[in-house]
C-alpha cells in the first residue's frame, strides 16, 4: 500500500466533485484520519481468507426474458431538468 | 391520545372504539404541534393519509382487515413513495417526486397501514446524528439539546415523541439501532435480504437493510411480518417461507442462552451505560435465561472494514446523481463537465462528499486489493466470529452504543469520533445478521439501549427476548 | 526496417433477447426515444438490476460453439465512469471472472488456409444509450432506449496479422452468432460492432508494439480500410522517428482515415468492483449439458459437409452455408427429392434473385422447399426444359400454385416426341435456306439462330437437346 497522502483533487475529479481550494486541507485531513482508521485492518493476515460480498454467500437469481415494462416516458421525462422531443438534454458533449 | 402502540390501536379499531380517520387526525395534529421544533418530518401528507384512512375504515367495516389496517405510520425519506417527494435528506433530491413505491412501502400499504409523511434523516443515510440533513437537524425529544442519533433520526424522534406508533428506518452500520437507543424506543434491523431494497435509495448495497422502529417488540414483530418478503425486483432479497414473527413472543426465556461478547464491554464503554446493560442482562437471567461468556475477537476491525466497504459502494451508488435525468442540476452550466461537477458539489453535503472521496480512493487503481479486497476478507472473519459465538448461544446481548445521546454539534469536527458511535452495531451489518435495540434504562435522563443480535433469519428469537424483557420492565413505556 | 501488424478484435454482439439485460423493458430497435427505458434503465433512485436468464443461456451457447470454458461461477462488476448515455454512472459488465473464457474460432484466410483465432473471453454486459448531437440549441439529446440491452463482448488474442484475416474472423463470428440465433447481426442497427486494436512491430520481434484502439466499426469494409490505414499510419510514424501513442481512434469513412478521439476516457480509472446488487452467477454442468443439446451444426462444419458430402463447389458451399435459414432451405429441398447441385444453383440464382428483388428473407418466400424440389424433379425427368422452368418458377413466386399444376394449366410440357420435333425442324429448314447453306459451309454461329427459330415455333417447349441433335442430323447427314 502506498503511504503517501492521496491527491484529493485527482480523486475529486474522478468523482466529479469540486472541492474549494480553501477546503482541501480539511478534506485532506479527514481523508488521512479515515485512512489511518482503516489501516487498522492490516493488523490481521487475511491471505488465506476468501472475500465475502454477500453475507449469505448466495448465487444470483435470474428472471425470465419477458417484456414487463410499458412506455412510461412521459412520467420519467417529467422528472428531468431539461427535455425536448422525448430526449433528455444536457450541455453539448464534444467528441 | 390514549393509544400509543400498534397493538393498542389495532385492538381499538377492531372493537370499533376508534376509527382510522380519528387516529390519523390525532396523529396529524400531534405532528403539527411537535414537528416545528423537533423537525422529525420533512414532508407530511395529510390528504393522502386521510384518504387511506377512509379506505381502511371501509375495510374494517366489512370485516376485511388485518392487524395493521388503519394504523398510521411514517416512512424514512429514503423510501420512494409514489407521488410524494422523496429527498433522502439531501438537496440533490429536494424536488424529486418518486414515480413508484418501494417494495417495503407497497407491502405496508397492502397491509392497510396509513402513511402520514416522510421522516428526516442524515443525508443519503450517512451519519449517526441526523445533523447532516439538508433539511436541518432533528432534536432528541428527551433533551432537545441532544441528537436523536442517525441516520434514522427523524423516525426515532417521531416514534419517541409519540407522533406515530411506527416509522420505517434503514440500517447500514447501525442507523436503526443507534437512534432507537438514543431515543429510548425499539428498533429492528432484519437479516440482510429479509426486506426488499427495491425503492430504498441505496447507500451501501451489501449492508443496507430496512426495518421497523416502534415502541414495543410486539409492534416490531407485527410490522416486520408485513415488511418482510421476497421481491423479484431485488436480486439480494431472499426467498423464505412465510413467517409469523410473533410466534415466540410469549415463550418463556427458560433455558435460553444469552451470549455476552467480552469485546462489547471493553474500553470506550461509558460506565453508566455498562451498568445499565449489566442490570438488564440480570433481568434476562431472572427470567430464566442463562448467561454465556463469548468472544468476537475481530470486532475491533469492524469499523475500519465498514469505512472502506460503505464509502466504496456509496461512491458508485451515488454516481447516478448527475443532474441529467432527475434531481438537482446547477444553474447555467457552461458545458457537460461543469454541469456534473457543480450539480454534484452543490447538491451533496460535506459528509457525503467525504465518503464519496474515500470510496473513490479505496476502489482506485492500485488500492483496490489493499482496501476493498482486504475489507471483504475481514468481513468473512467477522462473520465467522459471530457464527462461533452464536453456536454457543441463542442471542448475543450488549450495549447498542458506548454512550447516551451526545449534544448537537459535539462531534461535528472529527468524523472519526462520529464513526466510533457505531462500534457495537457495524459488525452486525457486515455479517448480515439481525439486530435490535430496546430501551434498557437511563443515564442522566437520557435513554440507554440494549442490543440483541440473533442468528441469520432468527428475528423471532430476538423479538421473544425483547418482548419478555418488556413484560418484566417498563423502560419502553417511559415517554419524554 | 520492415514491420508487421498485430491485430486483436473486440466485438460487441447485441443479444436478441426480448427484454433488457437487467430489466423488463423491450429491446426492439427504433422505438420513440426513451419509450423503452424503464426506471431500472434510467437509474432512478432505489432501482435494482435483475439478470435476464435468456442472455445467460445465449452466452453459454456461444461458449460451447467456440469450444470455450464456461465459468461455473462468474461475477458481474461495475465499470465506473461518467457519461450522459450511462445513466447509473457505471456500466454493469464482467471483469475478472467472465462467463466464457478461452475458446477459438477457425477461419479461412484469403489464400484458402485455415487458421485458428484464439478467443480470450466473452462476457456479458449492458449497452449504453445514445447521444444525439444535432443541435438542440447547443445541447445534446440523450435517448436511453438502448441502455441496458444485453451485449456479449467477444475478445480475441492478438492473433490476427492482416486486415483481411481480421475481416474473415469478423465474418465468421457474424455468421456464427446468427446461426446460433443469439444475434440478428444487423450492423446498420448496431447489433454487431467491432473495435480493433492495432499495433506494428519489427518483423520477427516478439515484443508487441504500442497499440491504438479503433472504435465502433460497423461494417466489414470499414474494418478492413480502417485497419489498413492504421497500419500504414503507424509504420510511417515509426519510420520517421516518432512513437505510437496508446489511444482511442475513430475511423472516418468519408476521408478514409483514423483520427484520435478527443478523449472521453483520458487516463480512465474504472474502479472495477463486484456489483453488490448482483450475486455471483452460478452455472451448473447440468445446465451446460442441456445447452449443448441445443447446439446446431455449426457453420464451418455445415459448409464442409455441403462441399464434401453433397459435392457442391467450394464457393457455393460457403455461400449457402453462411445463413442458417438458407442452408436449412437447401437441405429441405434435397430431402424432398431435389438434386443437391441443381438445388444449389437454383437457390443461388433464381431464389436469391427473387428474394432480393422483393426484399424478402428466405423464411418469408412463397416458394417453399418442397415446391422447389417438385420443380427440380420436373426438369430432371424431362417434363419441362430448364428455360421453361424459370417461367414456372416465376408463376410459383406469384402464387399461381405448384409446379406440376402450372405446367399442366399453361400447357408447358416439353415436347420430347421425335416426330413432332422433326416437323418443326423441317419447317424451319424449309423457311431458311440461306442460313442452312451458311451452316453447311462452316458458319457454326448460325446453328443458334436456327435452333432459336425451332424453339420459337414450338413455343419453347421442344426439348432443346433433341432439337440440336435432329437439326444437325438433318443438315449434316
Amino acid at each position: 500500500m502506498d503511504n503517501s497522502s492521496p491527491d484529493i483533487e485527482a480523486i475529486a475529479r474522478l468523482a466529479r466533485l469540486a472541492i474549494d481550494p480553501n477546503d482541501v486541507p480539511q478534506y485532506q485531513d479527514a481523508m488521512q484520519r479515515i485512512l489511518a482508521l482503516v489501516a487498522q485492518m492490516n493488523a490481521v493476515d487475511t491471505a488465506q481468507i476468501a472475500p465475502m460480498g454477500n453475507p449469505h454467500d448466495l448465487g444470483a437469481a435470474l428472471r425470465a426474458d419477458a417484456v414487463s415494462e410499458r412506455d412510461n416516458s412521459a412520467a420519467f421525462l417529467a422528472l428531468a431538468p431539461a427535455t425536448e422531443n422525448n430526449l433528455f438534454l444536457v450541455p453539448k458533449v464534444i467528441e | 391520545m390514549e393509544y400509543t402502540t400498534i397493538a393498542q390501536m389495532s385492538a381499538a379499531l377492531a372493537a370499533g372504539t376508534v376509527s382510522s380517520v380519528e387516529l390519523t387526525r390525532a396523529v396529524l395534529d400531534r405532528i403539527g404541534q411537535l414537528n416545528p421544533e423537533l423537525n422529525a418530518f420533512i414532508t407530511v401528507t395529510p390528504e393522502q393519509a386521510l384518504a387511506a384512512a377512509h379506505d381502511a375504515d371501509r375495510q374494517i367495516a366489512i370485516g376485511k382487515h388485518g392487524k395493521l389496517t388503519g394504523i398510521p405510520y411514517a416512512n424514512k425519506d429514503i423510501f420512494c413513495t409514489q407521488g410524494v417527494r422523496t429527498t433522502c435528506g439531501s438537496r440533490m433530491l429536494e424536488n424529486f417526486i418518486a414515480p413508484y413505491d418501494a417494495g417495503a412501502v407497497e407491502r405496508l400499504g397492502t397491509a392497510g397501514m396509513v402513511a402520514v409523511g416522510k421522516t428526516n434523516m442524515d443525508e443519503f443515510a450517512m451519519g449517526s446524528s441526523n445533523e447532516t440533513s439538508y433539511y436541518g437537524a432533528v432534536l432528541n425529544p428527551w433533551d432537545k439539546g441532544c441528537v436523536p442519533g442517525g441516520s434514522s433520526g427523524g423516525s426515532a424522534a417521531a416514534v419517541a415523541a409519540r407522533m406515530v406508533p411506527m416509522a420505517t428506518g434503514t440500517d447500514t452500520g447501525g442507523s436503526i439501532r443507534q437512534p432507537a437507543a438514543f431515543c429510548g424506543i425499539s428498533g429492528l434491523k432484519p437479516t440482510y435480504g429479509r426486506v426488499s431494497r427495491y425503492g430504498m435509495i441505496a447507500y451501501a448495497s451489501s449492508l443496507d437493510q430496512g426495518g421497523p422502529m416502534a415502541l414495543t417488540a410486539e409492534d416490531l414483530a407485527l410490522t416486520l411480518g408485513a415488511m418482510a418478503g421476497h421481491d423479484g425486483r431485488d436480486s439480494t432479497s431472499v426467498t423464505r417461507d412465510a413467517e409469523d414473527f410473533t410466534r415466540l413472543l410469549d415463550t418463556s426465556l427458560a433455558g435460553l442462552k444469552v451470549g455476552v461478547p467480552k469485546e462489547f464491554f471493553a474500553a470506550g464503554l461509558d460506565a453508566e451505560v455498562g451498568e445499565a446493560i449489566e442490570s438488564a442482562i440480570g433481568v434476562l437471567e431472572r427470567l430464566g435465561a442463562r448467561r454465556v461468556e463469548v468472544s468476537l475477537p475481530n470486532m475491533s476491525l469492524a469499523i475500519p472494514a465498514y469505512y472502506v466497504i460503505a464509502p466504496a459502494e456509496c461512491s458508485s451508488n451515488l454516481a447516478r446523481y448527475d443532474g441529467v435525468r432527475y434531481g438537482y442540476r446547477c444553474s447555467d452550466p457552461v458545458d457537460l463537465q461543469d454541469m456534473y461537477v457543480r450539480s454534484r458539489s452543490e447538491g451533496f453535503g460535506n459528509e457525503v462528499k467525504r465518503r464519496i472521496l474515500v470510496g473513490t480512493f479505496a476502489l482506485s487503481h492500485g488500492y483496490y486489493d489493499a482496501y476493498y479486497g482486504q475489507a471483504q476478507r475481514i468481513r468473512r472473519l467477522i462473520s465467522r466470529d459471530f457464527a462461533n459465538a452464536l453456536a454457543q448461544a441463542d442471542v448475543l446481548v450488549g450495549p447498542t452504543t458506548p454512550s447516551t445521546a451526545f449534544r448537537i454539534g459535539a462531534k461535528s469536527s472529527d468524523p472519526i469520533e462520529m464513526y466510533l458511535c457505531d462500534v457495537y452495531t457495524t459488525a452486525v451489518n457486515l455479517a448480515g445478521l439481525p439486530g435490535a435495540s430496546i430501551p434498557a434504562g437511563f443515564d442522566n435522563g437520557l435513554p440507554v439501549g440494549m442490543q440483541l443480535i440473533g442468528k441469520a433469519f432468527d428475528e423471532a428469537t430476538i423479538l421473544q427476548v425483547a418482548h419478555q424483557f418488556q413484560q418484566a420492565t417498563d423502560w419502553h413505556q417511559r415517554a419524554p | 526496417m520492415q514491420y508487421e501488424p498485430t491485430i486483436g478484435l473486440e466485438i460487441h454482439v447485441q443479444l436478441s433477447t426480448a427484454s433488457k439485460m437487467f430489466s423488463g423493458a423491450a429491446t426492439a430497435y427504433g422505438g420513440t426515444p426513451n419509450s423503452q427505458a424503464c426506471a431500472v434503465d434510467l437509474g432512478l433512485p432505489g432501482v435494482l438490476p435483475v439478470i435476464n436468464a435468456e442472455a445467460v443461456r445465449m452466452a453459454i451457447l456461444f461458449g460451447l460453439a467456440i469450444d470455450a470454458e464456461i465459468a461455473p461461477r462468474s461475477v458481474f462488476a461495475r465499470k465506473n465512469y461518467f457519461y450522459p448515455d450511462l445513466p447509473k454512472g457505471y456500466q454493469i459488465s464482467q471483469f475478472e471472472l467472465p462467463v466464457v473464457a478461452r475458446g477459438h474460432l477457425d477461419i479461412a484466410t484469403e489464400d484458402g488456409e485455415t487458421i485458428r483465432i484464439r478467443i480470450t473471453r466473452a462476457h456479458l454486459e449492458e449497452d449504453a444509450g445514445k447521444s444525439l448531437h444535432e443541435d438542440f440549441h447547443g445541447m445534446t439529446g440523450i435517448d436511453l432506449n438502448r441502455a441496458g440491452t444485453p451485449l456479449l463482448e467477444v475478445v480475441t488474442e492478438p492473433d490476427l496479422t492482416c486486415a483481411s484475416d481480421a475481416v474473415a474472423y469478423m465474418r465468421a463470428l457474424h455468421t456464427l452468432v446468427r446461426y446460433l440465433g443469439i444475434c440478428d447481426g444487423n450492423m446498420q442497427e448496431g447489433s454487431f460492432r467491432c473495435d480493433a486494436n492495432v499495433s506494428v512491430k519489427p518483423i520477427g520481434s516478439t515484443t508487441l508494439g504500442t497499440r491504438a484502439e479503433i472504435k465502433n466499426l460497423n461494417s466489414f469494409r470499414f474494418v478492413e480500410r480502417a485497419i489498413n490505414y492504421e497500419i500504414e499510419r503507424q509504420v510511417e510514424l515509426l519510420e520517421s522517428g516518432g512513437k505510437v501513442v496508446q489511444e482511442t481512434r475513430l475511423y472516418d469513412p468519408d476521408r478514409d482515415e483514423t483520427r484520435s478521439m478527443r478523449s472521453k476516457e483520458d487516463a480512465q480509472d474504472y474502479r472495477y468492483f463486484p456489483d453488490p446488487d448482483l450475486l455471483p452467477l452460478d452455472i451448473s454442468k447440468v445446465q451446460i449439458d442441456a445447452m449443448r443439446e441445443l447446439l446446431p451444426e455449426l457453420p464451418r462444419a455445415r459448409e464442409q459437409r455441403f462441399e464434401h458430402t453433397l459435392g457442391l463447389h467450394h464457393a457455393d458451399a460457403v455461400n449457402l452455408a453462411r445463413d442458417r435459414a438458407v442452408a436449412d432451405y437447401l437441405e429441405a429441398t434435397i430431402s424432398a427429392g431435389g438434386d443437391p447441385r441443381s438445388a444449389a444453383n437454383w437457390i443461388l440464382g433464381e431464389v436469391f434473385g427473387a428474394m432480393n428483388k422483393d426484399g424478402m428473407a428466405i423464411s418469408e418466400i412463397p416458394v417453399k422447399s418442397e415446391m422447389l424440389a417438385e420443380l427440380l424433379s420436373a426438369v430432371s425427368d424431362g417434363t419441362i426444359s430448364g428455360k421453361i422452368a424459370k417461367e414456372v418458377f416465376e408463376a410459383m413466386w406469384q402464387g399461381e400454385g405448384r409446379a406440376r399444376e402450372i405446367i399442366e394449366r399453361r400447357g408447358l410440357r416439353q415436347v420430347n416426341d421425335t416426330g413432332a420435333i422433326m416437323a418443326f425442324v423441317d419447317q424451319v429448314i424449309a423457311a431458311n435456306p440461306e442460313q442452312v447453306e451458311q451452316l453447311k459451309s462452316g458458319k457454326d454461329k448460325v446453328l443458334g439462330f436456327l435452333v432459336g427459330q425451332i424453339m420459337k415455333l414450338s413455343k419453347g417447349k421442344a426439348n432443346p437437346q433433341q432439337v440440336n441433335e435432329l437439326l444437325r442430323q438433318c443438315i449434316f447427314d
